[in-house]
């Protein structure tokens, strides 16, 4: 036999959805974290409740990459729709364990694959006697059956049932006999023919599990949001959800068990958006999450949000668009939109969490940002992030205060020689801001409207006074750039790379896309410097870090290049030099698309 | 009942002060933009009315709206109240964001009714459902003013407009739907019609729930002949209503003297009282059947019924379902909104393996 693959493989599981499956490739996922690994886990499921295809991907490395690996090198195809295509797309080589009791089957579909085939209705019947919870076992003999083959220890499979079933040790026991006839089966009717294995490995120190909605809702929680309105949608529907449970269990109570927070499910995403900004605009902090096609319904009370200067926190977990799209697919393809949704002159900063980490901080950062600049905030995330479980740094605490802004009280007023609602008094573009009942000011009374005004609040149609405030209001967007997260520049080491086309190469990226970036550059003799965009208005330094550089490649999951479009809008005198590699086909982004794109930059004539 | 406060008969004398020591002028707001003539500006003058008599003090008060007319006119009124005129049709959603993260103010919306029963379908219904508190005015005129007199989608069949031109849908009834979707206060009235919506108005602000009020406010410029169903004319002519409404706020201590059955007392959660004086032909207004049954019955007469259409004070609220602390979420500082360090290492424990 050839020698060992240790802890470099990936396993492709295939499942139809509603089965059971998710919960044993949880199962297998944490059994490899017990062991110290840090697997990356990729779900990708049907946008349907039950019956259509889900395929689990766990891939274990050298180094913890969480990205995707393109190729798998171990194969379960337990889904008959499916069982066809699983297996043609399987590379030579590919090790499969397949259900010897599937009738039809094509042997010959199995030519140049490394088959075990294991008879798991067969010994389901035989060893699970409850024929009611059969199905759902029948899964944990898979369970049994990776953990035997490729060596994950009783201890470790154990543990990790019980974190999955932590109150129900009836459960958790019949859930581990199930996976204990997988492994027997294995040790008494299979002899090994693969190289690949799992071993104990010094990956996890100081990490933890989390998917990215739930580090995003975490934020919120220790951002202060006490209003939630929202208006569930694929992916993320599940951000939204974790905020309740979370808020439910660390927001102090008063004295009578009464909530500081209140949780609205909108009708429509209209109505989620209106009673967020609605909320806002009387000094709560206030937040809602959504997908692209809930954005676009946002877009009109988004622009009243922007005109009549009022904070917001919005989450767009992007998936596949345009349109309805693909529900359970990821991408990064809303950035021009909410960058200039709605319509007339308008921006909204965006910020981009690369990780469950990022999700946690920039999340709390948003509401912080949003009343500092009393403006809509926007945190991009995707359902790459959103939707996966992550091995992640521990979430630290935030270092900052939590910042209201420039309000018009009492006692700022008393200061102020003038004041008006709209009025640049200390040249920063960002005005005071009344909440109702937080001054008792009288002349602090205005009505904030979303047609044109004038310094104090007043309608005013003067051409004059109009410009004016909309330059104010542009000059304010230019200055988030002062307090928005700066990008992470991962110089490069040793030789500078050199584009296929003679001349400096810079590497630009932003969101979930790092960790396919960070993986490819790190197999390189010679990587490119990469720099990691967090927000956008684009800080002055990532023009900088354009000029540095001859030929700038932007990674981006979207079909038009929408941030490169972004950068040639900033630095227009940059443009020729920014080019995209975009992947928009919906899977989370791999190493291999990374390496595929710096191998292929065009020569220049 | 408020008004024995008010109109005092002696010659010239120092403005009326209310409780607060605030006069009339002191509700007003900025000169109105609307038509000469037109029935909103009438409806303002009643909320000053009323914000007055109950003596409302404007700080606690938030005026919301949404887009047409009407919308500008919480700008004309009680101008020491901060507002927000929201977007075409979401007034309800803006004005229950407001009102749930601050429980302490009082909310007054107006809307019309292409705001409310077109673009704002769907969000009315929600929020009556809701249960959120607010006194939401819908002022009735069945056009559409600010864009030039389209119909409306509570122009009735039977209502040409200038040209002769008729509505080709079914009108929506506004509290109909109100009532049906379990409002618990609606009521309708008129904008040329003070005495009854003065006391609506006062009772809505003191009501704990939805208050529903559909004013019929003729639009002098697009919809006022006589052959249109929301003309003064028509109303004068069609308006039917069974009580006579009174209110009686918490801090007024005066004894209303009525045969025994001769008027319907309702408490409201203040304490104050709307009293319904009964008329001629009468029937509970607590009672949803019976409101409902009027209702349809006035409606196939070609009647506009008027009045306290129905009032039920026992619905849970938004905020009362969502045991909302009594401090106003706006209210909350650092300590109350961000959970500790060590609630933050203690939850980091659940994460690890």
């Amino acid at each position: 036999m050839s020698a060992s693959i240790v802890n470099d493989f990936s396993l492709r599981i295939a499942t139809p959805n509603g089965t059971g499956s998710q919960t044993s490739n949880l199962i297998i996922f944490r059994s490899l974290f017990h062991m110290g690994l840090a697997p990356s886990a990729k779900n990708l499921f049907p946008s349907n409740i039950q019956g259509l295809p889900t395929w689990y991907q766990i891939r274990v490395s050298d180094a913890g990459w969480q990205a995707r690996r393109e190729e798998w090198q171990v194969m379960i195809p337990l889904n008959p729709m499916t069982f066809a295509q699983d297996l043609r797309e399987s590379l030579p080589g590919t090790v499969v364990i397949d259900n010897a009791d599937q009738k039809g089957v094509d042997a010959a579909l199995f030519t140049g694959l490394t088959r075990y085939s294991v008879p798991f209705d067969s010994i389901a019947r035989e060893g699970i006697s409850d024929a009611k919870l059969r199905p759902r076992m029948r899964n944990l003999i898979y369970v049994g059956v990776v953990a035997e083959l490729f060596g994950i220890p009783e201890p470790s499979l154990r543990a990790a049932i019980d974190a999955v079933f932590p109150k129900k040790k009836e459960v958790a026991d019949s859930n581990f006999e199930a996976a204990m006839l997988g492994m027997r089966h294995v040790r008494e009717k299979i002899e090994k023919r693969d190289p690949y294995r799992f071993a104990p490995a010094d990956q996890t120190a100081g990490k933890i599990l989390i998917e990215g909605n739930d580090a995003a809702a975490l934020g919120c929680v220790f951002g202060g949001c006490s209003v939630v309105s929202w208006y569930p949608i694929t992916p993320a529907s599940s951000l939204a959800e974790y905020l309740i449970g979370h808020l439910a269990k660390m927001r102090e109570k008063d004295a009578d068990g009464s909530n500081r927070y209140i949780v609205i499910q909108a009708e429509d995403e209209l109505a989620a958006i209106g009673m967020a900004i609605g909320a806002n605009w009387a000094g709560a902090r206030a937040m809602t999450s959504t997908s692209g096609p809930g954005i676009s319904l946002m877009s009109e009370n988004l622009g009243l949000g922007y005109y009549a200067e009022i904070p917001c926190v919005v989450f767009d977990v992007q998936r596949v668009g345009p349109s309805t799209g693909l529900p359970t697919r990821t991408q990064q393809s809303d950035l021009l939109q909410v960058a200039f949704q709605s319509h007339g002159d308008t921006r909204f900063p965006m910020l981009f969490p690369a990780d469950a980490k990022e999700a946690f901080e920039l999340s709390t950062a948003a509401f912080d940002l949003a009343e500092h600049y009393q403006t809509p905030i926007f945190v991009m995330s995707d359902l790459d992030l959103g939707m996966n479980l992550w091995v992640s740094d521990e979430l630290e605490y935030p270092t900052t205060p939590i910042d209201r802004g420039k309000l018009a009280t009492d006692e700022v007023l008393a200061k102020l020689a003038d004041w008006g609602r709209y009025l640049d008094v200390d040249g920063d573009g960002v005005p005071y801001r009344t909440v109702p009942g937080k001054t008792t000011d009288p002349r602090t009374a205005h009505l904030t409207r979303g047609s044109g005004h004038d310094e104090q609040g007043r309608y005013s149609e003067d051409p004059a006074v109009y410009a004016r405030n909309l330059d104010r209001l542009a000059r304010k967007i230019d200055g988030t750039v002062d307090r928005l997260p700066e990008p992470v520049l991962h110089a490069a080491k040793g030789k500078k790379k050199k584009g296929a086309g003679g001349g400096e190469l810079g590497l630009i990226a932003f969101g979930t896309t790092d960790h396919a970036v960070r993986e490819a550059l790190a197999g390189m003799s010679s990587p490119p410097p990469y720099l990691r965009l967090r927000a956008w208005p684009f800080h002055a330094s990532v023009g900088d870090f354009i000029r540095e550089h001859e030929r700038v490649l932007v990674i981006e999951q979207n079909q038009q290049g929408q941030v490169a479009h972004l950068l040639r809008m900033a630095f227009p005198e940059l443009a020729p030099r920014i080019e995209s590699s975009r992947y928009y086909g919906g899977l989370p982004l791999s190493a291999a698309f990374v390496r595929g794109a710096l191998e292929l930059e065009p020569a220049k004539a | 009942m408020s008004e024995a406060a008010s109109e005092a008969p002696s010659a010239a004398s120092a403005p009326k002060t209310n409780r607060l020591g605030l006069t009339k002028d002191q509700y007003g707001g900025a000169p109105s933009t609307m038509c000469k003539g037109c029935g909103h500006d009438r409806i303002s003058e009643a909320v000053i009315q009323a914000a007055f008599e109950v003596g409302l003090d404007a700080k606690s008060l938030i005026k919301m709206s949404g887009i047409g007319c009407s919308s500008k006119t919480p700008a004309y009124f009680i101008g020491r109240a901060l507002g927000l005129n929201s977007t075409h049709g979401r007034m309800p959603s803006f004005a229950t964001g407001a009102h749930v993260a601050n429980r302490s103010m009082t909310a007054l919306g107006v809307s019309g009714d292409g705001d409310t029963a077109s673009i704002g379908m769907g969000q009315f219904v929600h929020l009556v459902r809701r249960n959120a508190r607010m006194v939401y005015i819908v002022e009735n005129n069945g056009v559409y003013g600010l864009t030039k007199g389209q119909f409306s989608a509570t122009a009735d069949r039977a209502s040409p407009s200038k040209r002769g031109a008729h509505p080709t849908e079914e009108a929506i009834d506004l509290c109909g739907l109100a009532l049906e979707l379990g409002c618990g206060f609606v009521a309708r009235s008129f904008s040329g019609d003070k005495k009854q919506l003065v006391p609506l108005l006062e009772a809505a602000l003191s009501f704990d729930g939805l208050a529903f009020i559909d004013v019929i406010s003729p639009c002098v410029t697009f919809n006022n002949h006589d052959a249109s169903t929301k003309s003064y004319t028509y109303i004068k002519e069609h308006d039917v209503h069974f009580h006579d409404p009174a209110y009686v706020a918490s801090f007024e201590h005066i004894d209303v003297e009525y045969e025994p059955g001769a008027a319907i007392d309702v408490k409201l959660h203040d304490g104050s009282r709307l009293v319904l004086r009964k008329l001629e032909k009468e029937y509970d207004p607590t009672s949803r059947a019976e409101a409902a049954r009027v209702l349809g019955e006035t409606r196939s007469r070609g009647e506009v019924l008027t009045g306290m259409i129905h009032i039920a004070t026992d619905k849970p609220t938004l905020i009362s379902g969502a045991k909302l602390s009594k401090t106003p979420l706006a209210m909350l500082g650092e300590k109350e909104l961000r959970p500790s360090k060590q609630a933050l290492a203690k939850l980091m424990g659940s994460y690890r393996f």
